[in-house]
């Protein structure tokens, strides 16, 4: 097959002086899924950007068929037919999907843009790939899978040859995966070239035809997908080899920390989306809560740590109804929470690591006296935790935007794992982070609940799920239709029967998670 | 007290209470475009307050309406050349930006004023035109309406216009979307080739030319002439309205008319005798109140929603 894409000794610094790649080489057939994987902050979406445009290489060079080519913008990279969707979302949300794939090129001559051609023209290249989105309805109100599938369909507008797809599954359920993936194998079909980044190399070994390793900036081979396995592929991500197992002791079960009774949840439209759920959380254990998403998953999440007030029920913390105090009081209290959305919600971006670290502890008499800040101790601190948690930078004082998005996350995880709390809510508490990592936030969740901490696992992975939690909850339509209080005696497929509505346990099974 | 309201439910109210509203209407339009695209305009301030000068003086010195509203904006444009020179190729803050220009507009507009004049309080030592008034045909005649709505300045007609101009600009065309695009997401817009820089200039204009109207109406129709601090906050008063608005070119309409009410009445009261000091409050005291208002119905209204729809599902 002929080659479409080729790097050269790809170097880049950014003006901070990071080098986020060093002589990194890739070559991408015409028609193939081109795998790209690595550790956090391996280089993986600053080489993707450089492709695009968004960067410039310090040095290197971009083959582009055949052709050395500068690419100096995105309008440079979509002119030569390249289209990247990105790690975080690029979408308008208040503007309709037509609107949001027609952006920068909108149909119609002179200032002012033809609508009917832009509704048609999306229906058209809907239809053409497969797609099934209204093109009137606006971003805010569609399931993040569908958001995904508008920023592939932004790049095929524009004639994207050669897609780029940055993560694209860690925020989806497996449901939309396997349909994302039915999708990109059309595509290939096409003719089209697809370059996918992810750090589920069960994935990979799925869809990719050939796969690059990223280590340090710089690219440390080409394999075909089928001649290297999942282990193999780690190893050489990281560059030594990964410790797979967990260990894991029985629980022991303490008293009830988190009660939460007959909580409902009503959305902006006024539909009720938590339907008078009941669970209580044990000191010492693990409760995980898998179900496909927006089944009231994450509004049950901001009812208990109080982003989102429960219309309805009691949650108790320590036998203290919380339904009404602040985030700050439950904080106080002693619950740590995880955010799903970490640009939204868990990380100042614009701060550096360390204000993000002491961020939730600033009152704490450590850190300060009265008014003022403790600088030295919150630097050692912070140091201490960049170390443990293996976030990969130059120091604490770097702004957290200037992170790969791995190692964002990192610093959310470090700063809620250390808050000495004794409750956990874990929302996807590994989203978008590399194999070797994941295995110590498993780990360190493990030996939390082994010092008696409670803590509340949301997960969209569910051999995460299976793996950490102790016992199980499953969630379809607002409510929880299933309990397993032994978490390792339950397959895959039984639980996406339940996930999926297929099957119901009675209403008595249900209620053993309650006291 | 009873005065008050008669007088109030004449037409010849209504039809100040339009004249009022205008520099507050163009002010807010230049807001809602400034802001739309992310580069919010405190400036707008300085804008009126040049473009009062400039038009005052240059309507006067050339002896056209013309030239002299093409010089007011031109003058207005100074502020916002500036403003865009700091904010976006320096990238000081913007808004600590827009409140200097604000202070630089104030002490620069009376300083202009005594080298080009060697007066330092108006520039009454020349003949400033006045933008003509229009007669509306077929209006003017209907009893009432016809008095509230004609016989306005033809800027007051450009200020009710520019709501459809900006609701048309924002809505209707690619700029429009590109600027909403640029306020909303930089980076969405970066990544399909907007020119994120481009877009905030562009608009920083238009908002700056809107304001300039104002400031225009003010010197060149409201009065005939200029006097320092003539602005005295309709600026900021407009820029509440546009938040007021929340950014949306008819209900920012409605919020300028508010506040061009209470204007037009703390006029009324300044005619009785009322105290100085208390009429002064009256327009901001307005828009303080107007802030509240709105935003206790918003969440009282999301509210009662959602206690029905908790009270139908169980
Ligand atoms: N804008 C920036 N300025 C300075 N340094 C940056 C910037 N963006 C990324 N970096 C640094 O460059 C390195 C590579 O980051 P990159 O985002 O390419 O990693 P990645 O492989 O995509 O990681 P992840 O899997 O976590 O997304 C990191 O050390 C990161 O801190
Ligand atoms: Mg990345």
């Amino acid at each position: 097959m002929d080659e479409i894409l080729r790097l050269e000794n790809i170097t880049k610094i950014y003006p901070n002086g990071v080098t986020a790649n060093k002589d990194a080489n890739l070559s991408v057939r015409k028609g193939e899924i081109h795998a790209l994987v690595g550790e956090n902050g391996a280089g993986k979406s600053t080489l993707m950007k450089i492709i695009f445009g968004m960067e410039q290489p310090t040095e290197g060079n971009i083959i582009y068929n055949g052709k050395q080519t500068q690419i100096k913008s995105p309008l440079d990279a979509i002119a030569c037919g390249i289209g990247m969707v990105h790690q975080h979302f690029m979408l308008v949300e208040s503007m309709t999907v037509a609107e949001n794939i027609v952006l920068g090129a909108e149909p119609g001559k002179g200032p002012i843009p033809n609508n009917r051609a832009m509704i048609e023209q999306t229906k058209e290249i809907i239809e053409k790939y497969n797609f099934v989105i209204n093109p009137k309805e606006k971003i805010s109100d569609l399931p993040i899978g569908t958001r995904q599938k508008v920023e592939i369909l932004k790049a095929l507008y524009k004639g994207a040859q050669v897609l780029i797809l940055d993560e694209p599954t860690a925020v989806l359920t497996p449901q939309e995966t396997t349909e994302l993936f039915r999708e990109l194998r059309g595509l290939r079909d096409m003719g089209h070239t697809i370059i996918f980044i992810s750090h589920k190399l069960n994935e990979i070994k799925e869809i990719c035809d050939r796969i690059t390793i990223m280590r340090n900036g710089t690219t440390v081979g080409v394999h075909d997908v089928g001649s290297v396995s999942q282990q193999e592929i780690s190893n050489l991500m990281v560059g030594k080899d990964i410790d797979w197992n967990i260990e894991k002791n029985p629980p022991k079960r303490g008293e009830v920390i988190l009660d939460v009774k007959n909580v409902s949840v009503l959305d902006e439209a006024q539909r009720s989306i938590l339907k008078e759920v009941s669970f209580s959380l044990h000191a010492g254990t693990i409760l995980g809560i898998v179900g496909v998403e927006g089944n009231g998953q994450s509004e049950l999440v901001e009812a208990i740590t109080g982003l989102h007030k429960a219309d309805a029920g009691s949650i108790k913390f320590h036998g203290n109804d919380i339904a009404d105090s602040s985030i700050k009081q439950i904080r106080e209290m002693g619950l740590a929470h995880i955010p799903q959305d970490r640009m939204l919600r868990g990380a100042v971006v614009n701060g550096s690591i360390e204000d993000n670290m002491i961020a939730t502890f600033i009152d704490k008499e450590e850190f300060s006296s009265g008014p003022v800040l403790k600088t030295k101790k919150i630097r050692s601190w912070s140091e201490k935790l960049i170390k443990d948690f293996m976030v990969k930078t130059d120091g604490p004082e770097v702004p957290v935007k200037m992170l790969s998005g791995g190692n964002i996350q990192k610093v959310i995880v470090a700063r809620e794992f250390s808050s000495n709390a004794d409750c956990i809510i874990a929302d996807q508490p590994t989203r978008g982070i590399d194999v070797g990592a994941a295995k110590f936030i498993h780990r360190k969740l493990i030996e939390m609940r082994d010092n008696g901490v409670a803590i509340m696992l949301i997960s969209a992975d569910l051999s995460e799920i299976m793996d950490v939690s102790d016992s199980l909850l499953v969630m379809y339509g607002g409510r929880f239709v299933a309990y397993f209080p032994d978490a390792s005696k339950v397959s895959e497929e039984e639980l996406g029967q339940y996930m999926l509505g297929v099957k119901q346990q009675t209403s008595e099974e249900v209620k053993g998670c309650i006291a | 007290m009873s005065d008050l309201l008669s007088y109030i439910l004449t037409a010849e109210f209504g039809y100040s209470m339009l004249r009022v509203t205008t520099p507050i209407l163009f002010a807010a339009m230049g807001s809602i475009v400034a802001e739309s695209s992310g580069a919010s305009n405190i400036a707008l301030e300085g804008n009126m307050l040049f473009a009062a000068l400039f038009g005052a003086i240059g309507s006067g010195l050339t002896g056209s309406v013309f030239w002299g509203l093409i010089i007011a904006i031109a003058g207005g444009l100074i502020i916002s050349a500036l403003l865009i020179y700091f904010g976006l190729y320096l990238k000081t803050d913007i808004i600590l930006s827009g409140i200097a220009l604000n202070t630089l507009a104030s002490g620069g507009s009376i300083f202009l004023m005594y080298v080009i004049l060697h007066d330092k309080g108006s520039t009454s030592s020349i003949k400033t035109l006045v933008c003509p008034n229009i007669n509306l045909p077929g209006i003017e005649n209907i009893p009432v309406l016809g008095d509230i709505l004609s016989g306005h300045n033809i800027l007051t007609y450009f200020a009710f216009l520019s709501v459809i101009f900006v609701w048309f600009l924002l809505y209707k065309t690619k700029l429009g979307m590109h600027i909403r695009c640029v306020g909303e997401n930089a980076e969405a817009a970066a990544s399909v080739g907007i020119k994120i820089k481009s877009v905030k200039l562009v608009s920083l204009l238009i908002s700056g030319v809107l304001a300039s109207l104002g400031g225009a109406f003010l010197s060149m129709g409201y009065m005939n002439g200029f006097s320092r601090g003539m602005v005295s906050g309709r600026g900021f008063i407009g820029l509440a309205a546009a938040a007021m608005g929340q950014l949306s070119p008819v209900p920012t309409l409605i919020a300028s008319l508010i506040f061009g009410c209470a204007d037009a009445m703390s006029n009324i009261m300044a005619a009785m005798r009322i105290p100085d000091e208390f009429v002064k409050l009256i327009p901001y005291v307005t828009t303080v109140v107007g802030l509240i208002v709105i935003s206790s119905w918003r969440t009282w209204r999301v509210k009662k929603k959602r206690i029905a729809a908790l009270v139908s599902a169980n």
